[in-house]
């Protein structure tokens, strides 16, 4: 069995001992195959579900392409359309929000980690509970705060009449704030994983030098900590795009300009007559499209985000 | 690294920053050609700034010190956290004191906690209490046991391992909106693959969405299918963790590979279970976006949790204040969970 695949089995001396159960490959290769088939299930079927008609869905097996015949990529369109305003008003929110987390929780671990005062791990302790939080004792306290007390859209009412800028942005800015300040702990843990790891010597010459910490950090800090940026921007950007809950409960309703794409979508085909499959699972890929190009293109970020 | 660094500051002009500490021979010694340069080996530069130090007058060394000078960088971003996170639990927590439902002001002038005696007297709150606690233990360990295996799988040096971790880790990355449109049409009655899978070995059709008997067991195997991928990774970096001389030593001695596993390895991942189980608890119990995507605001019998039942009293039926009194039931299991597990981080000196 060849060994060579990945770039730490040169340094990996376990490679000897596996060599020797190649025996067993079959039975391994078969397991990972099968286990594929399971991930992959119920998405693939999904897919091919999306583009049948109604017939189709009825005649042939999910999991099968249907005939030449049976297919038909009406829903796509539709649920293309249902959907683009949804895509928009997420771009809008999850962009900016992720930008903010990440230069957030940058600087909030760097005052946490690479300076040296007691109490900075209680401090940082808040950070790390915070990520756990369940966001339902939140919400409540969350949609009062920005509907009763703030108000954005009466207190910007002078901005909608400017070109490009309507109500809806009002919402827009809220679910910013939002998402940034929910997003700021475990961004502050990312970056903190990383930041313990840097090299001391390097940082205390530094300040030895005389160079202020906000020296330091632009100068020595963010350079070294742009791989951990890209980690925690496609990390992010998949949770605060997936992101339902604060939707559901700070936009409230599917046909409210502001509304996200999630939102949109849990709300799509449903009539009378019963759930539209194939234009929900059109929907499904449609709102998903951004995270799984991202999570293709990504996928070493993602998973090294998902470790903390 | 050292280079980047030097170079990055030799074309500084010094300018930046400046105003945050006192004017100091160390700014000299800063902008001197020969100091530019950054030394690792206390240099001169280095030792200029030591004695100096002591020169200062405590205000200087105060406004010098590592605390103050760190207040700009993390006080912000605790500000904007401890507010939306913190201080919006206690508000939460003085609105389920309160009579608060419907439209309207709250009302913070008769204070008890009369929701909490309702709370206790609610069956479908010990239902959705039972529920949660039956979906958190087994997802958790449906998730550990699956993820555990992959990653075991993973570790054995195959080929193409990059692209099967994508695959398992995939469902991971997508919204529960999007995950519970293709569960939906997996469990579907009439259509649907699981039970054509059942009919093949001739049992069957059953209402997996429907039965209160099987929903929360077809809600806990979708989302095993979604969240094992997290506990593959968590665990696969443990494994890549753990020294091979190890794995060598255990082949000396004799060992299979099952009881290399189970005597050697497996409690070596005891860390990596910890962090696992907090993360997949924590998430059992806030559960809401899948379940909301399949049945909207009433999951069926048998599939309501404490995360459902408090969106749907507060934002459905505009119970405000009994809503906050079960999200004040959700937090505290979510501290119990959370703060033992920050105290052993603690003391284990992982903060």
């Amino acid at each position: 069995m060849s060994t060579d695949t990945h770039s730490s089995t040169d340094t990996d001396p376990t490679s000897s001992w596996i060599d020797r159960v190649s025996a067993s490959d079959v039975g391994l290769y078969a397991l990972l195959l099968g286990l594929v088939a399971f991930y992959l299930t119920p998405i693939q079927t999904g897919l091919v579900t999306s583009i049948k008609t109604s017939q189709a869905l009825r005649e042939t097996l999910p999991f099968l392409p249907p005939g030449a015949a049976g297919i038909t990529f009406e829903k796509w369109q539709v649920a293309f359309e249902a959907l683009s305003s949804g895509m928009i008003n997420s771009m809008l929110f999850t962009i900016p929000s992720t930008i903010l987390c990440a230069v957030f929780g940058s600087m909030a671990a760097y005052g946490l980690t690479l300076a040296n005062w007691r109490g900075q791990v209680l401090v940082f302790a808040t950070f790390i509970a915070g990520i756990f939080i369940p966001y339902q004792a939140v919400i409540i306290p969350l949609s009062e705060f920005w509907t009763v007390w703030v108000n954005l859209d009466g207190r910007l009412a002078f901005l909608w009449g400017l070109p490009l800028l309507a109500e809806k942005h009002a919402t827009i800015i809220e679910l910013i704030i939002t998402h940034t300040a929910y997003g700021i702990p475990i961004c502050t843990v990312l970056f903190r994983a990383q930041y313990q790891t840097m090299s001391w010597e390097m940082i205390e010459a530094a300040r030895l030098d005389g160079a202020s910490m906000w020296r330091v950090y632009r100068r020595i800090v963010l350079p070294l900590s742009i791989p951990m940026f890209a980690v925690v921007f496609i990390f992010q950007f998949t949770q605060i795009w997936n992101e339902f809950l604060f939707s559901l409960t700070l936009i409230r309703s599917v046909s409210d300009p502001a509304a996200s794409v999630t939102l949109i979508l849990s709300g799509l085909g449903e009539a009378m007559e019963g759930v539209d499959f194939p234009l929900r699972m059109a929907g499904a890929f449609v709102a998903a499209l951004p995270t799984l190009i991202v999570y293709v293109l990504f996928a070493d970020e993602f998973a090294e985000g998902v470790k903390v | 690294m050292r280079s980047r660094a030097r170079h990055a500051r030799s074309d500084d002009g010094g300018c930046d920053g400046r105003a945050d500490r006192p004017a100091s021979l160390a700014d000299a010694a800063e902008n001197s050609p020969d100091a530019s340069a950054l030394r690792s080996d206390g240099g001169v530069a280095g030792e200029t700034a030591i004695t100096d130090d002591y020169e200062r007058t405590r205000l200087q060394r105060w406004r010098d010190s590592d605390f103050v000078q760190s207040v700009p960088f993390w006080l912000p971003p605790f500000l904007l956290m401890g507010f939306f996170v913190y201080a919006a639990i206690g508000w939460n927590f003085l609105i389920s004191l309160t009579e608060y439902s419907g439209f309207g002001d709250i009302d913070y002038s008769t204070i008890g906690l009369h929701n909490y005696v309702e709370l206790v007297a609610d069956a479908g709150f010990w239902a959705a209490t039972r529920n949660t606690l039956v979906l958190l233990v087994a997802f958790t360990l449906a998730c550990l046991v699956l993820g555990l295996s992959l990653a075991i799988l993973l570790d054995r040096k195959i080929r193409f391992e990059r692209t099967f971790r994508t695959i398992y880790l995939l469902p991971f990355a997508l919204s529960f909106i999007v995950t519970a449109q293709f569960w939906m049409w997996m469990y579907n009655f009439d259509f649907g693959i699981i039970n054509g899978l059942f009919g093949l070995v001739g049992l069957g059709p059953y209402s997996w969405l429907g039965s209160p008997r099987l929903v929360l067991g077809s809600v806990i195997f979708a989302l095993m299918w979604q969240f094992s991928g997290y506990t593959m990774v968590v665990y696969l970096a443990a494994l890549r963790a753990i020294p091979g001389d190890q794995y060598e030593a255990a082949r000396v001695d004799g060992a299979n590979t099952l009881k290399l596993y189970w005597r050697v390895i497996i409690p070596q991942l005891k860390p990596a279970t910890v962090s696992a189980s907090v993360v997949l608890v924590l998430f059992a119990l806030k559960a809401f976006d899948f379940l909301y995507a399949i049945w909207g605001f009433r999951p069926r019998r048998g599939a309501d949790i404490l995360a459902t039942k408090m969106v749907r009293e507060a934002f459905q039926r505009q119970e405000w204040a009994y809503g906050a009194s079960i999200a004040i039931v959700l937090f505290i299991l979510s501290l119990a969970i959370i703060a033992p597990y920050l105290y052993q981080q603690y003391t284990q000196g992982n903060l």
